[in-house]
């Protein structure tokens, strides 16, 4: 059985007026299945309001499904007496940097996981050390985290999640509220954690730059899941990803642009260097005078 | 009608040793009815400078001028510059705090003196300015999503009919289409009323097929001011101060380094394409 | 304006003061304060000079510092020495119009004027030196007898780390709602009381919505990382008394005896 599975989960809320009278119900997870093996990095993509984020509550067992059950290495989260030990190893990174930092100084932040779970003080800073290594942020360890930008405040965070050695990091949209170089930061912390240190990773996003080394991909839509894939599978439906209000990258837009102008081009292209291969290819079909590996001599 | 920088500086922390130049020297013209973004990564100034066009924040030194007119004379209206100069924050959303939505709205154009039918008018004006649906008009600004929410806090600084409107950040947060939909919404604005749009972004892609002039901003100094092409032909310098230009714009260098004529100065998917296509039909 | 108080701020810096036990600086705090209420003279203050002087010096955060601290309390203290000054009768000094200073006014305001400054600058030296944490867990630790009387020590202790952890962050906040609402056009500084009163609602409403967003947030943030009260958590930073603080308490006790000798010859 894999780290994390849900199990055909539904969660529905009620609404209510202000009278507190029944409005109606409202399904924001629509039977989900999703099984996640030990060490993957996995990618959830949506829209706001598409239930992505209601589904990473679940995994951490801040929400129990109305139906169904979610189980985090092996233990159920409907589970009383689990409770702890699923948080413990299904780790949550949330939207806002300011409003999940609990301690004055940055080091006491990251402490603060391993102080709840009862862990003896010289482990504790042995922890903080090696988590704060691990998102490069060991040199602030005695700043205020007021004074950080938005990516080193969410780097942080992640160290503070990585403390309490998870071996699962849910990160409910990281980057949302970050700039473009702050959100790089956190992707790059991110990618370390699953590359070197190992832990599987849930990544909550609607930016779609975001999910090119992803090992999976689930797209939701109206609190189901309308895609899964590999990112190159899911870039190659162009027309799908805008039914479902998300963006697709430049580069794999502009192929497609250029695949309906009858030019020869794979589906779902991510990167620029890929993009540039095709087209020699490509434009090298066409006609003689460029080479195999498609790096045409640089004349004209 | 313009607005106009004159070697603007603006110091804070003074006589500490955090001072901080947040703005150095600024000298800008914004002339009437243009689209300008002003891009820069957080802590740039970009968003200092804003607030000095309606006088929220006082020029350490320098003069800024609006149509003619030294916003720092003791006589200058400061209070009626607010309302034709009209900024609306980062996440304006968290600024609404009516009962509803339209009274929200008509806060701006009571605050100016305005009776409240007079005031309401603009209000219904100004939200369907926004394209939000008419049946949310009285419901509580706080039930709303978050696009919609940010309509609503656009609209109560657009009721107050300002000659210049500039959005810090107006997409901050949204989803891809939200994003799209309220910067269309911006531009069809623009176009209707003929209005001076100041966008203040850290996203080149985002505002590069909106705005006719890019000023990019950099540890409180403007780098370039030029049209789009112009700045995004400069990609390398930009990613130096950590922006990028439009991801478009590498893939035609990179194209244009392997060989193919390509037009490098393109800057929209369209606009690529095409290009791309004729360089491709060449080889 | 709100950004000038310093008092429960915390100034990063080393220095021995800093790396003092909490509870050494709690109560070294608590009876510098009660000292300065036995004093009968000036001598007394003096001794209280020169021994914050010292502690301020050990402490390495620049007076400038401290003394902009003082602005935020400058009205009080006004406050208190005018009133001290006019209105205690006794032997006349200097009399004019209708008002008349006394030698005991005279000495009863500069008497408060001092005890005040020494009271606010002693205090801001423990929350400047101290971070805000240490701070807590000094308290939680000094207050655990109480724990049976049922007092929560830990939750109370809790409670004031995070509010201080939010003050910062609040301020920037209200700043930001505050500018918007001008930008819309609202006025906060004209017209009469009850109008200034109205104009704050713009102003609290944001304010009070995002803090209950804020503190929603934070306590989901904080389940997620396994918090579930004071029962079974250990410490990253322990309190364990060293040989600097049984030294301080002995400078204290010493201080005490001399000061108060002092003030009441």
């Amino acid at each position: 059985m894999g780290i994390v599975r849900t199990d055909s989960i539904t969660y529905e809320y009620i609404r209510r007026d202000e009278e507190g009278n029944v409005e109606g119900i409202t399904t924001a997870v629509d039977r989900v299945s999703l099984d996640v093996e030990e060490g993957e990095f996995i990618a959830i993509l949506g829209h706001n309001g598409s239930g992505k984020s209601t589904l990473a509550k679940h995994i951490n067992a801040i929400l129990h499904p109305t139906e169904g059950a979610v189980w985090v290495d092996g233990m159920d989260t409907s589970r009383e007496e689990d409770l702890w030990d699923i948080r413990q190893t299904a780790g949550m990174v949330f939207q806002n940097p300011d409003n999940q930092i609990i301690g004055q100084v940055v080091e006491e932040d990251v402490g603060f996981g391993p102080e709840n779970m009862g862990v003896p003080t010289r482990e504790i800073w042995e922890r903080v050390e090696e988590s704060l290594k691990a998102v490069g942020m060991y040199e602030y360890r005695r700043h205020s985290p007021n004074k950080l930008s938005g990516g080193q405040k969410q780097r942080v965070s992640i160290a503070g999640v990585l403390a309490m050695h998870p071996k699962c990091i849910v990160l409910d949209e990281p980057t949302a509220m970050l700039d473009p170089r702050g959100r790089k930061e956190v992707i790059r912390a991110v990618r370390g954690l699953n590359q070197v240190e190992g832990i599987t990773v849930i990544l909550i996003t609607h930016y779609m730059e975001e999910i090119i080394h992803a090992d999976r991909v689930f797209v939701m839509d109206q609190g189901r899941i309308a895609m899964e894939g590999t990112p190159r599978e899911i870039f190659s439906q162009v027309e799908k990803l805008k039914d479902l209000r998300l963006d697709v990258p430049q580069v794999t837009l502009l192929a497609y642009e250029l695949q309906k102008r009858g030019v020869a081009l794979p589906d779902g292209i991510l990167t620029t260097e890929e993009f540039a291969d095709a087209l020699s290819r490509a434009a090298g079909g066409n006609t003689e005078g460029h080479g195999q590996g498609g790096r045409p001599s640089g004349k004209q | 009608m313009s607005i106009i920088f004159d070697h603007v500086d603006y110091v804070y922390g003074g006589d500490t040793p955090l001072e901080v130049k947040a703005l150095d020297d600024i000298c800008l013209q914004i002339p009437d009815g243009q689209f300008v973004g002003i891009i820069g990564h957080t802590g740039s100034g970009k968003s200092t400078l804003v607030q000095h066009m309606n006088g929220l924040l006082k020029a350490t030194s320098g003069h800024i001028y609006f149509n003619g007119e030294d916003i720092y004379d003791r006589d200058f209206p400061m209070k009626k510059l607010r309302s034709r100069v009209g900024l609306v924050f980062q996440y304006p959303e968290y600024q609404l705090f009516e009962v509803d939505v339209l009274s929200d709205v008509c806060f701006g154009p009571k605050n100016l003196g305005l009776d409240r039918k007079e005031a309401e008018l603009k209000a219904f004006d100004a939200l369907r300015k926004v394209g939000l649906p008419m049946e949310l008009y009285y419901q509580s600004p706080f039930e709303l999503s978050g696009g919609q929410k940010r309509r609503v806090a656009i609209a109560g600084v657009l009721a107050m009919e300002p000659e210049v409107l500039i959005l810090d950040e107006p997409t901050a947060g949204l989803d891809p289409k939200g994003r799209d939909e309220i910067l269309s919404q911006i531009r069809q604005l623009q176009r209707d009323t003929g209005i001076t749009i100041l966008l203040v972004s850290h996203s080149m892609e985002d505002v590069a097929e909106y705005v006719e002039r890019i000023i990019v901003m950099n540890n409180g100094r403007v780098l370039y001011d030029d049209v789009p092409k112009k700045v995004f032909a400069r990609y390398k310098d930009l990613e130096e101060i950590g922006l990028a230009a439009p991801q478009v714009t590498y893939i035609l260098h990179e194209l244009q380094r392997r060989g193919f004529p390509v037009d490098v100065s393109a800057t929209t998917i369209e606009e690529a394409a095409e290009t791309i296509r004729k360089a491709a039909a060449k080889c | 304006m709100l950004r000038d108080i310093t008092l429960g701020q915390y100034y990063q810096t080393e220095s021995l003061i800093h790396r003092l036990d909490p509870r050494v600086k709690l109560g070294g705090t608590l009876l510098y304060i009660i000292s300065l209420f036995f004093f009968r003279n000036f001598w007394g203050y003096g001794v209280a000079l020169v021994f914050l002087a010292m502690v301020v010096r050990l402490s390495h955060v620049p007076v400038k510092f401290m003394v902009k601290g003082m602005k935020s309390i400058l009205f009080l203290l006004l406050i208190t020495v005018v009133f001290n000054l006019f209105l205690i009768p006794g032997t006349e000094l200097v009399s004019f119009w209708r008002l008349t200073i006394t030698v005991e006014g005279l000495r009863t305001a500069v008497t408060m004027a001092l005890r005040l400054t020494f009271l606010i600058i002693g205090s801001s030296v423990m929350t400047l030196t101290t971070t805000p944490n240490n701070l807590t867990d000094g308290m939680e630790k000094m207050m655990k007898p109480l724990k049976v009387f049922h007092v929560p020590v830990h939750e109370v202790a809790m409670i004031m780390s995070i509010a201080l952890r939010f003050i910062p962050i609040l301020m920037e906040e209200t700043d930001k709602i505050m500018k918007a609402q001008i930008a819309r056009g609202a006025d906060f500084d004209s017209g009469s009381l009850i109008r200034r009163a109205r104009a704050l609602v713009p102003l609290l409403v944001p304010l009070f919505i995002s803090a209950f967003r804020r503190a929603n947030d934070l306590a989901m943030a904080m389940e997620a990382r396994c918090y579930r009260g004071g029962e079974g958590r250990t410490k990253m930073k322990p309190l364990v008394y060293q040989k600097r603080d049984r030294m301080a308490y002995l400078c204290i006790a010493v201080y005490l005896a001399v000061s108060i000798t002092a003030g009441r010859l």
